[in-house]
């Protein structure tokens, strides 16, 4: 399948180049290259608040957000838990790594410590995933939402590793090459890239034959299983899948805040995450990130906007449990389907002069 | 004669069998070749009732049908229960206080945790009421919890009554239930994943607006004066060298609480399996559009039962800010809890729901006063294990 195999003839090169094309479609679109273009370019453009503020932090929700899409999208499977997958690789970032809380951390160089905390991340929401398969449907979001509030409430008991209720502080971030890595360019370099990767990874995992299963898992799991197809370890792996973005995500989120506290967490955070990728849509890998922008900016600007308006400014989150309602209630895809919506209808006029409608 | 088939069963009743106790039944049966009709008597064995229903009744014949089932469980249980008893009313021995810590501590503990389950059982009552007929996992339950605290509140300063608080949260929670019920969730009856989302969305919502009005205070709710103090309890916690024996003291309006639970749990246990409404309400929970097809007014039905869920979440408010204290947050807490309790005691299920409740109640208080930073994760372990032995819950049928 890759163009690394076999191009001994140059011509079945450019033919397998095509079959590329067409299997990835994004490469077909122009606004995909301009979109790619623009992000590429951003910090000459953007100031370090923007670039940090709004853009990474869009790139780390959207991939937490993704994780969700993908269980929810092709897998049926809505579940809560995973900004408490993304905190648990946070934590263990903290732990491992090296911060302010010096009985606490181990102290582990990054490369050690980042790993660690992806593997054990991933473990513990396969783990979850695998208790949360013995239910099904509307069941998986219950159990999914009392493992993150049971890990939030943990968090704020626990002394002895997490640090209770005030955390863990002053995390250390990867230094190498002569690079910071924090520092705002690299960083956005760095989530940009992890958010491309996850992004990718989730579109081919989609069009992989595990993800076709999982989709028909989705769609009819008895007939899956009487075709022969194991239902729950589809499921289950599909949790480790979303897990391991779900962790990347994570440790992300604590080399850009430097600590991390039972706050990052709380079930308010976990159900930000189900905001994000149903605003955005969950029909698409896409969505969560523009979920994740739109979020990111009402979260920044509503304030400013709503005192602007002569309301009170912190009425943020009424703003945006208003908004996701109303994206419940009209349309069950998301921004994206609002788009997709509104573009089928102008091309249905554009065909049907005078007026037709379609069937949506 | 094997063409001859039940009418509407596709096997043809079973041959006798002397042994087994039968109950007996008429049935028509049609010959699969000339359409003849004829009535037979079926007999058919007589199964043991399992325990409990989704809202079960605990008769006798359950716990038998239990114990015959399941002997090694039912000896483990009753094992667990007696050293439970005697934990409770025995002096203990000098060995077992060094080992484990005074009685009284364990005694305020369990009795916390029995009283914090009563708390606990009327939040998720109504939760699993919903859930049962609705199907609709209402994420906002925690909300009106917190409102009917918000509420009870305002009402006990405004009039001085408590006992006042408790009826105006109810029916100010049972209001916005059925206004939930009408505007909202009739709009996407079946569509459980949207009625879930929409629920958060309204928590949100709920939990932003009350934030607004009351502020991000702390407020207890005044215990009446009849109701404040200890009570002696005639449980003997420990014995004086002079050979004087000294009893538990313990809050009395924790204990008119835990009363006032129970009674509320048998009120709804007989108005679900002794009255019409209850009869149309089990009936819908098994199944929602035979029920409609009889032509019993479902919609009806469904309000009624939102109406009763919210208004006991609305009560539990008043009850948790009592006794312990309301502000912001508490709303996610409490519906923690009732997830917790109603994964653990099977969902739909009342009595699932009390020993659900109970449960989770004396694990939280047990658990914090002997493994303070492990507390919460006997509670999930808890839910772990029911899942993991029993996923559909430890009284629920399906």
């Amino acid at each position: 399948m890759s163009l690394l195999q076999g191009a001994h003839q140059e011509t079945s090169q450019a033919a397998r180049a095509r079959a590329a094309l067409l299997a990835w479609p994004e490469f077909n679109k122009p606004a995909v290259w301009l979109v790619a273009a623009i992000l590429l370019i951003m910090p000459f453009i953007a100031s370090g608040f923007f670039l940090i503020e709004i853009f990474a932090t869009t790139l780390i929700l959207g991939t937490i957000a993704l994780s969700l899409m993908f269980l929810a999208g092709y897998g049926g499977m809505v579940s809560l838990m995973q900004l408490t997958i993304a905190g648990f690789a946070a934590y263990m970032v903290a732990v491992f790594g090296m911060s302010a809380n010096t009985n606490i951390s181990l102290g582990w160089p990054w490369w050690l410590a980042t790993p660690m905390a992806l593997v054990l991340a991933t473990i513990f929401g396969t783990l979850g995933g695998a208790l949360a398969v013995r239910t099904e449907g509307i069941y998986t979001i219950m159990i999914t939402l009392a493992i993150g509030a049971a890990f939030y409430y943990f968090t704020n008991q626990n002394w002895p590793i997490f640090g209770g209720h005030t955390g863990i502080n002053t995390i250390a971030t990867p230094k190498f090459w002569g690079v910071d890595w924090r520092s705002d360019i690299p960083y956005y370099y760095v989530t940009l890239g992890v958010a491309a990767f996850c992004y990718f990874a989730v579109q081919y995992v989609s069009r992989a034959p595990f993800g076709l299963a999982l989709q028909g898992v989705r769609d009819n799991p008895r007939r899956m299983a009487a075709l022969g197809f194991n239902v729950n370890a589809h499921r289950v792996a599909a949790y480790a899948f979303a897990s391991f973005i779900a962790a990347l995500g994570g440790v992300l989120q604590v080399w850009n805040y430097r600590q991390i506290s039972p706050g990052s967490v709380s079930v308010g955070a976990c159900i930000d995450i189900l905001i994000i990728a149903v605003v955005g849509g969950i029909t698409r890998p896409i969505g969560p990130f523009i979920g994740a922008f739109i979020f990111v900016i009402l979260r920044t600007f509503a304030l400013d906007l709503l005192v602007k308006f002569g309301l009170d400014g912190n009425r943020f989150r009424l703003l945006i449990g208003l908004g996701f309602l109303a994206i419940v209630f009209w349309s069950s895809d998301g921004v994206i389907g609002l788009w997709e919506r509104w573009r089928r209808r102008a091309t249905a006029t554009d065909k049907r002069p005078g007026g037709g409608h379609g069937h949506g | 004669m094997s063409g001859w088939r039940p009418r509407n069963t596709a096997a043809p009743p079973k041959s006798c069998d002397p042994e087994l106790t039968r109950r007996e039944k008429i049935l028509t049966i049609k010959c699969g070749v000339c359409g003849a009709i004829r009535m037979v008597r079926k007999r058919e064995p007589k199964r043991p009732r399992r325990l409990g229903g989704r809202y079960g009744d605990g008769r006798a014949a359950t716990v038998t049908g239990f114990i015959e089932r399941h002997p090694a469980w039912a000896l483990i249980l009753l094992i667990a229960i007696a050293v439970m008893l005697w934990l409770i009313l025995a002096v203990w021995p000098p060995g077992l206080e060094e080992a484990i810590g005074r009685k009284r501590v364990f005694l305020n503990a369990v009795f916390n945790g029995i009283t914090l389950g009563s708390l606990y059982f009327l939040v998720a009552s109504g939760f699993t009421l919903i859930f049962g007929l609705m199907r609709n996992v209402n994420l906002a339950h925690g909300s009106l919890y917190l409102f009917g605290g918000y509420v009870g509140y305002a009402i006990s300063v405004w009039t001085g009554s408590w006992v006042l608080g408790f009826i105006i949260a109810f029916i100010a929670v049972a209001l916005v239930g059925v206004v939930l019920q009408i505007v909202v969730f009739r709009r996407m009856e079946g569509e459980d994943l949207r009625q879930t989302m929409v629920t958060i969305g309204l928590s949100i919502v709920f939990a932003d607006l009350m934030l607004w009005v009351f502020g991000g205070d702390f407020y207890q709710i005044q215990t009446p004066n009849w109701l404040v103090g200890p009570i002696e309890l005639p449980l003997v916690t420990a014995v004086r060298s002079s050979g004087e024996a000294v009893y538990l003291r313990y809050p009395l309006v924790r204990l008119v609480i835990f009363v006032a639970a129970v009674v509320i749990g048998i009120a709804m246990w007989l108005a679900l399996n002794r009255t019409r409404v209850g009869m149309m309400v089990r009936a819908g929970v098994d199944d929602r559009d035979m029920l409609a097809a009889t032509g019993v007014p479902i919609q009806l039905v469904f309000v009624v039962v939102f109406a009763l869920g919210a208004g006991l979440a609305g009560i539990a408010g008043v009850v948790g800010g009592t006794f312990q204290s309301i502000s912001p947050g508490e709303d996610t807490r409490f519906l923690l809890a009732s997830l917790v309790v109603v994964i653990v005691g099977g969902m739909g299920s009342i009595p699932g729901a009390a020993l659900g409740a109970v449960i989770i109640g004396l694990a939280e208080q047990l658990g914090s006063v002997y493994i303070p930073t492990y507390a919460i994760v006997v509670t999930f372990l808890i839910m772990v294990l029911v899942l993991a032995l029993r996923p559909q819950g430890l009284l629920a049928r399906r």
